[in-house]
């Protein structure tokens, strides 16, 4: 293949309208006569609604209406569906009203709604509107919530548990047993934030005379959202239109399908007119999902000589109040399967409790499972090396699977499938100078001055999925992708997708693949995504899994393309069909490339059908969908290297290395752009990042005064390196690589403070990693 | 209340609400949506305008303070058609990914190189402290930034 602009870092087609102002976000779009919705909120974390008076606030200027729970119930919206119930594990899924009827479960629960001609009078009544609670007991962590007296949510739920779900493979009774090392933690992996610059917003136009809705709304998979309205919203799947404009960041935040885009409906339809709500920040830390929030008890068995034998423990994982669109996958099916990471494990056993408490609910951020995952096995391995005695990077590769590239199976039971973990390390440890490194940070020792490096060798499992995997784990969807691809006359073409991208920069990397593919100049070709009457149906961008498994379909589609482009061209050149060739844009015969036609001269003829093959159908257009027959599994090291301030506690990133392996790389500029993003969250985590209750269910950290959304000056420059190693399954060979950085710089930074701290004796010390924190462990207090 | 704002370089008044914020002046009444809105604590600057050629938090500023003032927005950054200098910047290092932060940045980075026209990297970082991002680790709006200073130089 003649590969000019695959691979080539060209600059994204996306920039022109951001950079101008041009582009248009919900928030940025208004139509006649529309009002504005506020959302009356909970301040109890848990509480029954005595009464609820929402007359003066009807009365207030500007006031079109005022509504409850009840009346969105009687109109014949039902409660928000919960999309992935994971199989085997006792799931309860108590029922999750839009607005709370008669118990609010977490601060910032709808209560009310109130709609007014502009969003000022909508919010001033819905400061108006007086609800009278009687306060109830309240739960915030998920282990105490467990345990005898606390109060309970949802009746179905005893002790407040959700769900118990267990991942099994091999004997690890037996490899504790005989194990000669044991070393154990219990982590808090805390509650997150996801910060999506944009807040969310929808946008809903009923219209009456046809029984049709459109929503324009902040979703990172618009079909879905079409296909979960329908379930609750009372308005069949074929007069619902959802369009995602421009989407100004998700991390999976802007997954699920939320209350505020039911009632945005419903009241749109109530009062015959488009009605539009748009979060403020602190509305988006109390209603928006939050991520992570697991109680992890583990440990990690091996022998003297540095082998790992088996991995075990316990995860109480915090559902919040109600179970969100993706809930219960994300600490179970993206976690416990991946509990090996990259290495040979025989024997994992892991029981995850899933919890409901009065927070807001938590759902898929950004890596989803894998931090989770990831920091147990990356942070135990390093706790391991020390018990050993050995380098936490000579540990690493004694336990490494080998090199595969046709399927590994590990205990878990997923088949990885393909991997070259040692030459990551390696390039990483080379780029960071490690050896010069540890030399150094014995230099700065004596001097009193603590440096840690820390390392996390991590393989993640993205590209969601196949299908049938998805149906077998309880996922209430598909997850294959669709791709038309439409030339016109002019030999333009359009490529349409059921992704949606919100910044990955899909609408760049999936032309340059028609271009490369097709020999069209990658200007000639428009990528459109996000709106359900006009793309495919597909499942959306999240799980990195738009170009692993978009670009099959887009693949699918080309190949249809080309094959009928052969025959059009065979029958102008008068060939014959088996004696036709396509390359750099052109039809030709094989061994006579000057009879050839172009490809804008078939899409031409194809269109216009004049001198045409007879039977043959006009138009050039290709749809093709495509199934993966696996997830994707990229992997690499990264190295972290902080300086920790004695006196003050405070930890300074100095370096951080990321080596990764994608697979085959579209565009690297863009690639790197999403490395850089993900390391930056995940060092978030490590170091400054935490949401934060009171005993009584108040978030502490309610707006972005109070939570840590890293900035510019907390950063070096990254230093990034690659390598690659091709997947089989999609015909480009590309993995995901959307959530890497996030998986891997959390447990590297931490590994790197805790081998900075190894000269004070500090083992442990709960994230994030705040001066405070750390000041304390150095102390021992 | 009336106001009188020019903005990018064009007069405009209107009744407003005393309350109202700058940020809604632009955004509601003169429908330049540009300028995001990505909090309310004036923490995140995804809604930084420039006025009076000083970078400002137009979520942080009623409009009846930019009364005669002249502001400019994103929308009015680039002239007779052409970027500005650090908006091909932006462009050309990658320093955006869903594009929400940007105009804010862009503005900031525009009153940063107003005052610091050969900034450091330390500068550029310091110097972007009040603008949030979530997509780009900030790595590439340094190098725009950085990009643009030399450029502008020259």
């Amino acid at each position: 293949m003649a590969s000019r602009i695959f691979g080539s870092g060209i600059k994204r087609r996306e920039d022109p309208r951001l950079i101008t102002g041009q582009a248009k976000y919900t928030d940025d779009l208004s139509l006649p006569g529309m009002a504005h919705l506020a959302v009356v909120r909970s301040p109890y974390a848990h509480a029954k609604i005595k009464s609820l008076n929402t007359k003066k606030a009807e009365n207030m200027p500007g006031v079109l209406g005022v509504f409850t729970g009840q009346q969105m119930k009687d109109a014949g919206f039902g409660g928000i569906p919960c999309a992935w119930v994971v199989p085997d594990s006792d799931t309860k899924t108590p029922a999750y009203p839009p607005i709370a009827v008669d118990t609010v479960r977490y601060v910032g629960n709808a209560v009310a709604i109130v709609v007014a001609t502009d969003r000022y009078a909508a919010r001033d009544a819905a400061e108006a509107v007086v609800v009278d609670y009687e306060p109830l007991g309240v739960t915030t962590d998920a282990y105490k919530a467990t345990q005898p007296g606390a109060p309970q949510l949802h009746p179905e739920a005893h002790n407040n548990i959700c769900f118990h779900w267990k991942v099994h493979g091999g004997d690890t009774d037996a490899a504790f047993k005989s194990a000669e090392v044991v070393v154990k933690d219990k982590i808090i992996n805390q509650r997150l934030i996801p910060n999506a610059m944009e807040p969310r917003a929808a946008l809903a136009q009923y219209n009456s005379g046809i029984g049709e809705v459109t929503l324009w709304v902040t979703s990172q998979n618009p079909h879905i959202a079409r296909f979960l309205l329908s379930l609750d919203t009372g308005i069949p799947e074929h007069k619902i239109r959802v369009i995602a404009p421009e989407v100004g960041g998700g991390f999976g935040s802007k997954i699920p399908h939320y209350p505020e885009d039911s009632m945005a409906i419903f009241a749109s339809k109530m009062l015959n007119r488009p009605v539009k709500w748009t979060e403020t920040r602190s509305e988006n830390y109390r209603a928006t999902i939050h991520g992570r929030d697991h109680i992890q008890e583990v440990e990690l068995c091996g022998t003297k000589d540095g082998k790992i034998t088996g991995l075990r423990g316990t995860v109480w994982a915090n559902m919040g109040a109600y179970l969100s669109t993706a809930s219960t996958g994300i600490p179970t099916i993206l976690h416990g399967l991946m509990l090996s990471g990259t290495y040979d494990i025989k024997n994992i056993h892991e029981d995850v409790y899933g919890v409901f408490t009065n927070t807001t609910p938590v759902d898929a951020y950004r890596g989803a499972g894998r931090p989770e995952a990831t920091f147990i096995v990356e942070t135990l391995v390093d706790k391991f090396a020390r018990a050993v005695k050995m380098d936490p990077a000579d540990v690493r590769r004694r336990n490494f699977i080998p090199k595969f590239d046709n399927g590994h199976a590990v205990a878990t039971g997923l088949i990885y499938d393909t991997g070259n973990y040692e030459p990551a390390l390696d390039k990483a440890l080379q780029i960071a100078d490690y050896k010069g490194l540890r030399k150094q940070q014995a230099d700065l020792r004596k001097q009193g001055k603590y440096m840690g490096i820390g390392l996390c060798t991590y393989a993640e499992i993205c590209g969601l999925g196949p299908s049938q995997v998805a149906g077998a784990v309880g996922f209430g969807g598909g997850l294959w992708e669709s791709a038309i691809v439409r030339f016109h006359p002019s030999g333009k073409v359009n490529v349409l997708v059921g992704i949606s991208p919100h910044g990955q920069g899909e609408e760049t990397t999936f032309a340059q693949i028609i271009a490369d593919q097709l020999g069209v100049p990658v200007d000639d070709v428009e990528v459109l995504h996000g709106d359900t009457d006009q793309t495919p149906m597909g499942w959306g961008t999240y799980g990195s899994r738009s170009t692993a498994v978009g670009s099959g379909a887009l693949m699918g589609a080309v190949n249809k393309i080309k094959e009928k482009g052969k025959i059009v061209a065979a029958h102008l050149l008068e060939a014959s069909v088996d004696d036709m060739d396509f390359a750099d844009g052109k039809f030709f015969v094989k061994g006579s490339p000057d009879k050839s036609k172009t490809i804008q001269d078939i899409a031409l003829m194809a269109n216009v059908a004049w001198n045409y093959p007879k039977g043959l159908e006009p138009g050039m257009e290709a749809s093709a969908f495509f199934d993966p027959p696996n997830f994707v599994y990229p992997f690499g090291a990264h190295i972290a290297v902080v300086e920790v301030d004695a006196e003050t506690g405070e930890v300074t990133l100095k370096r951080y290395i990321a080596v990764d392996d994608c697979g085959k790389v579209i565009n690297p500029m863009i690639v790197e752009g999403q490395i850089h993003g993900g390391i930056a969250q995940g060092v978030g985590q490590a170091l400054w990042e935490g949401a934060a209750y009171d005993e009584n269910g108040q978030l502490l950290t309610g707006t972005m005064m109070d939570y840590a959304v890293p900035k510019a000056e907390y950063f070096p420059a990254f230093e990034l390196g690659m390598t690659e190693t091709a997947t089989n399954v999609n015909p480009l060979g590309v993995k995901g690589i959307g959530e890497t950085g996030t998986i891997a710089s959390t447990p590297a930074v931490y590994n790197a403070v805790m081998d900075a701290l190894a000269p004070r004796g500090v083992t442990k010390i709960d994230m994030p990693l705040t001066p405070e924190r750390v000041w304390r462990a150095m102390q021992g207090k | 209340m009336k106001v009188s704002i020019t903005v990018n370089g064009k007069p405009t008044s209107a009744e407003v609400e005393p309350r109202q914020l700058l940020v809604y002046y632009l955004r509601e009444t003169l429908g330049l949506t540009g300028t995001n809105i990505g909090c309310d604590t004036s923490q995140c600057g995804a809604c930084t305008v420039l006025m009076d050629g000083h970078a400002v938090k137009s979520c942080t500023v009623l409009a009846a303070q930019a009364d005669g003032a002249s502001v400019t927005t994103i929308e009015g950054l680039a002239q007779n058609g052409n970027l500005h200098p650090i908006q091909t910047a932006f462009w050309e290092k990658h320093g955006l990914q869903c594009g929400f932060c940007t105009p804010g940045m862009i503005m900031t980075a525009v009153d940063l190189l107003r005052r610091n026209p050969n900034p450091s990297e330390a500068d550029i970082r310091q110097g972007l402290d009040g603008n949030l991002c979530r997509c780009t680790g900030y790595q590439n709006i340094v190098a725009a930034v950085k990009e643009a200073a030399g450029k502008m130089k020259a």
